[in-house]
């Protein structure tokens, strides 16, 4: 598994860098490159549909976050309470951590999982379904009113972007954002 | 210890969340959080020696990982675009209306 360590510790060194830079368009593309690590880190832990559904994602969200960010690039201000407001944030934080640190002990170990319920898809699974790809038997017969869910969802949010976006009386071609789906 | 690992780029998008005044890196914020509670699931379901749910003849491993995890994080991720696109095109409005990321600036609730 040491793979899976250097791809997580690239992915928060990048997440740190993406945070902490202070150009917004290098802080996009940082974003892209922990995206692309994560689809890796899904075909190393043997998920490759997960994995092909993130890389699609992220070249989409790239694209619609430099198309927001790409002529805005703006300083913002550094006055105000920032040490109350580190205090704050760092106090938060370190109390999940300890109420995460107490729910660890809960799960079953890395590599082990209980599996009740997908012993059975994986057993019955091709012969009820008749899927050779499991995951694709669980999204589309197993649980198909989740993808209903998903197209539903998906639908609502392109409608709420036009709402959104569109500008009466303005015919301006590059507000054609909601395409992007 | 790699939910530990897994815990920590989580926290990294919660202190962005929390700690920055630009919009746009609000939204960075979320999208590393996210990135992160989906890792999570699919550590989850991780067996050792395992191989991909996928039925094949020559099959040498027999255990496979667990696919119900990895169904809802697929549903997971497609709605996570779906959020990211709202988010964005609600701060571009607000850019237009204001002049400015700046979240300590919008004081009104006029769209």
């Amino acid at each position: 598994m040491l793979e899976l360590y250097i791809l997580l510790v690239f992915m928060i060194i990048g997440a740190i860098i993406a945070v902490e830079v202070k150009d917004l368009l290098s802080s996009v593309v940082t974003v892209g490159a922990v995206g692309l690590a994560l689809s890796m880190a899904f075909l190393v832990l043997k998920a490759p549909d997960v994995a092909i559904t993130q890389l699609v994602v992220e070249i989409l969200c790239l694209i619609i976050l430099i198309r927001a960010t790409i002529k805005k690039d703006l300083p913002f201000a550094a006055t105000g309470r920032w040490f109350l407001n580190t205090v704050i944030t760092v106090g938060f934080i370190f109390v999940f951590l300890m109420v995460c640190a107490k729910c660890l002990k809960d799960l079953p170990a890395f590599g082990y999982p209980l599996m009740r319920v997908a012993g059975t898809y994986i057993k019955e699974g091709l012969m009820q379904t008749g899927a050779t790809n499991l995951v694709a038997a669980v999204i589309l017969d197993y649980r198909a009113y989740d993808t209903l869910g998903e197209a539903t969802v998906l639908f609502t949010a392109v409608m709420a972007v036009l709402a959104v976006v569109r500008v009466k009386g303005r015919k301006d071609p590059n507000e054609e954002e909601a395409g992007d789906e | 210890m790699i939910y530990i690992l897994c815990l920590a780029f989580f926290c990294v998008g919660i202190y962005c969340i929390l700690r920055k005044r630009n919009v746009i890196k609000i939204i960075v914020g979320i999208i590393i959080a996210e990135y992160a509670v989906n890792l999570f699931f699919i550590l989850i379901a991780y067996r050792m020696e395992g191989r991909s749910p996928i039925h094949s003849s020559d099959n040498q491993i027999l255990n496979m990982v667990d696919t119900l995890p990895q169904a809802l994080v697929l549903t997971s991720i497609v709605i996570g675009l779906a959020t990211t696109a709202l988010l964005v095109a609600i701060a571009m409005r607000i850019y237009e209306k204001y002049g400015t990321f700046d979240i300590t600036e919008i004081r009104e609730l006029r769209g």
